[in-house]
């Protein structure tokens, strides 16, 4: 009871101090106010940035593996990339013994053009692709149907497109049923595919026209070429990231039959990878903020040690009379130590509003990658709690001072 | 009945260095319930050093002090604390009121410190200031005061927690003698009105209006005796009243002169 009222007092006591003092206690603080806003600023652009990464990452699917033929370094120049690629049997075979993945398609990248009644599109991006392709990369269709085996195994004459090669082909708004010419073959439109644009950091631009036919039907378009541009896959699970790679990595060496000091001709990619990689990333821009908050705060204790230290000294007359009619030498201490935490924490608001302020700008400039950008509960404690601690930590000696004097002799100071 | 206070065998060594002072060198003392005492001396004979030691601001090195029965003279910082706040008024000769503080909050000072009286603490102060005289001047600050004002103010922040002992230090010794007198008034009331004073001071004149003169010398009591029967005091009477006396002889035989002795003055 009495130690709460006389916290209170002395709260209001030490505002009272600060505020007869504020260009001092301004100046003191800035170290504590500079710590704050910096960490508060990293640590809210760092979650921004990290929140649009990874937000863009899951919607490039999280759990997708590329699996991709690739020169090795010092193979460059004495192989070729169709040397490498991966061919149809090589897929069955992998297919057949990976445990770590489910679902996939090879994809098998045509260019030809298009025409639709009078309408003509030069050298359209036509995608081979198996049925699976639609849940590997959750693009579904927003008109017609989907591929499915039957389209795959009987090699029919059946493909997707997007919006805007429905556009571009001034085709009805609802395409399905329409012919159109593939490479001057006679294909069927049965179903429409939602455009999906990636953000700018991962390359993504304006809509383009997108044609998909089964990748039966692409390779046999196209019969002197043996192998498709990539396998794409699902991890069974996003744990299985790391042992994905290994397996598929043991896989591909038997399948290719390589020794084990030959390098690998193929490159593995897992979206989770990134993903982790990110928010490692992340904790590291968060770790090394946390370091900058350190050290300015010690900085800052420093200063406000200096200042407690000044303080005490001027007003030892006041200590002494206040020990004179009865304050205990704990009321004393935590006199100033209230008063050093009390500045501390009024550093720490200033800087917590400056850092907020900036965190705010940053996430309201237009189509930036900090849009998110937002402070997290746990920073803003931290900062606080870490203000707080310093000004214990700083304030205890002076507060020892102070709370250690002879009455008589503090009466006598000047 | 019990002395409020017992002092045996009082001792206060300062060390400063290799070097000793004794500044009290076994003083023995009883002040009992409403008693108003002078405590005098020359300057260095151990007077701040003893009200130091009364009102618990200081240990002796030495010896017993009971404060109403309670022994002192072991008491940690922190027990000291709360007894000066329970139980001593102490009145310092500069005063030491919170500048920035209004008379209210100088006076309520003590009672921010006090477990029992904190409840009303407002309401006390203001009685406070009200026996000192000081009704409407509670919101005046210290800089917009006379001396005499603000020694009231000091003394109202004394009396605030009803000490059972009002102790005061040259407490007229930064006041001319009109002020000075205003102060001893009050302290007169206060006696009368059953507060127990102790008072060190260095003029007779003040002294003249405490019951019991305790004269130290070299940190020893030298003498201590009612005010009526101490002899130095009464030396000091005599001769004033013979200074009043020659002085109206003066007088006398001035006017018997006539006016062509002031002609003559230039
Ligand atoms: N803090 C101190 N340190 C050393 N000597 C002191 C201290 N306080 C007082 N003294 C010495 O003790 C003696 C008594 O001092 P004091 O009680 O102040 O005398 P008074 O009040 O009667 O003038 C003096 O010789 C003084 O110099
Ligand atoms: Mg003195």
């Amino acid at each position: 009871m009495i130690l709460v009222r006389l916290l209170l007092q002395t709260v209001v006591l030490a505002l009272g101090q600060i505020w007869s003092n504020r260009f001092r206690a301004l100046l003191t603080t800035l170290g504590i106010v500079i710590g704050t806003a910096a960490v508060i600023a990293t640590v809210g652009a760092t979650n921004g940035l990290k929140a649009y990464m990874l937000s863009e990452l899951q919607s490039f699917g999280a759990r997708k593996v590329f699996i991709d033929g690739d020169v090795p370094r010092k193979m460059r120049g004495r192989m070729s990339r169709a040397q490498v690629e991966l061919k149809m049997e090589e897929i069955q075979q992998l297919i057949g013994q990976v445990t770590t993945m489910e679902t996939f398609t090879p994809l098998f990248f045509g260019s030809y053009d298009l025409q639709a009644g009078q309408t003509v599109l030069r050298s359209v991006q036509t995608l081979g692709i198996w049925p699976e392709w639609h849940e590997i990369e959750a693009r579904y269709t927003t008109m017609g149907r989907p591929f499915n085996r039957i389209d795959e195994e009987q090699h029919l004459n059946v493909c997707l497109v997007n919006d805007k090669t429905t556009e571009l082909l001034g085709l009805p708004l609802d395409p399905t049923g329409e012919f159109i010419l593939i490479g001057g073959r006679r294909f069927l439109i049965v179903g429409v595919v939602e455009t999906r644009i990636l953000g700018a950091v991962f390359g993504g631009q304006e809509a383009q026209a997108e044609v998909f036919i089964p990748l039966s039907v692409a390779m046999a378009m196209n019969p002197q070429r043996r192998f498709v541009n990539f396998l794409l896959g699902n991890l069974k699970s996003e744990d299985l990231a790391e042992e994905a790679k290994q397996e598929v990595s043991v896989i591909m060496r038997r399948i290719r039959k390589l020794g084990p000091d030959e390098e690998p001709t193929w490159q593995v990619g897992v979206v989770q990878q990134v993903i982790d990689q990110v928010n490692r990333v992340g904790s590291a821009i968060t770790a090394g903020a946390g370091g900058i908050v350190a050290i300015s705060l010690l900085v800052g204790g420093v200063g406000i040690m200096n200042i407690m230290l000044v303080s005490v000294s001027e007003r030892t007359r006041e200590i002494g009379l206040r020990k004179a009619v009865g304050a205990r030498p704990s009321v004393i201490l935590m006199q100033f130590l209230v008063e050093a935490v009390v500045l501390c924490l009024v550093g720490a608001a200033m800087g917590l509003a400056i850092g907020y302020g900036l965190v705010y700008g940053l996430s309201t400039i237009p189509g930036s990658p900090l849009e998110k950008a937002s402070v997290p509960v746990w920073a803003t404690t931290l900062a606080v709690g870490f203000s707080a601690f310093t000004g214990i930590v700083f304030g205890m000696f002076p507060a020892t001072k102070a709370a250690r004097l002879n009455p008589i002799e503090a009466l006598r100071h000047e | 009945m019990n002395p409020i206070i017992r002092l045996r065998q009082i001792e206060k060594v300062y060390r400063m260095g290799s070097e000793q002072v004794h500044a009290l060198r076994g003083v023995d003392l009883d002040i009992a319930r409403n008693e108003f005492v002078a405590i005098m001396g020359a300057s260095g004979s151990g007077k701040s050093t003893l009200m130091n030691v009364l009102g618990c601001l200081d240990q002796p090195t030495g010896g017993v002090y009971e404060l109403n029965g309670l022994r002192t003279d072991r008491m940690s910082a922190g027990q000291l604390a709360s007894v000066r706040n329970a139980q001593i008024g102490f009145v310092f000769q500069s005063f030491e009121l919170l500048p920035r503080a209004t008379a209210l909050r100088n006076v309520m000072l003590p009672l921010v410190y006090s477990r029992r009286l904190w409840l009303g603490a407002r309401r006390r102060a203001l009685r406070s200031l009200e026996r000192v005289g000081l009704a409407d001047r509670v919101g005046h600050r210290p800089n917009q005061m006379s001396g005499g004002q603000r020694q009231r103010v000091a003394i109202a922040r004394a009396l605030v927690n009803e000490p059972s002992i009002l102790l005061a230090d040259e407490p007229t010794g930064n006041l001319d003698s009109r002020t000075s007198e205003e102060i001893i008034d009050l302290f007169k009331k206060l006696h009368a009105e059953g507060q127990t004073i102790v008072m060190v001071t260095h003029e007779e004149d003040v002294a003249r209006h405490a019951h019991r003169i305790v004269r130290l010398r070299d940190g020893r009591i030298f003498s201590d005796f009612t005010t009526r029967e101490d002899p130095i005091h009464g030396e000091y009477l005599n001769r004033m009243m013979q200074e009043a006396l020659f002085a109206v002889r003066e007088k006398d035989a001035e006017r018997a002169a006539g006016a062509p002795g002031a002609e003559a003055a230039p």
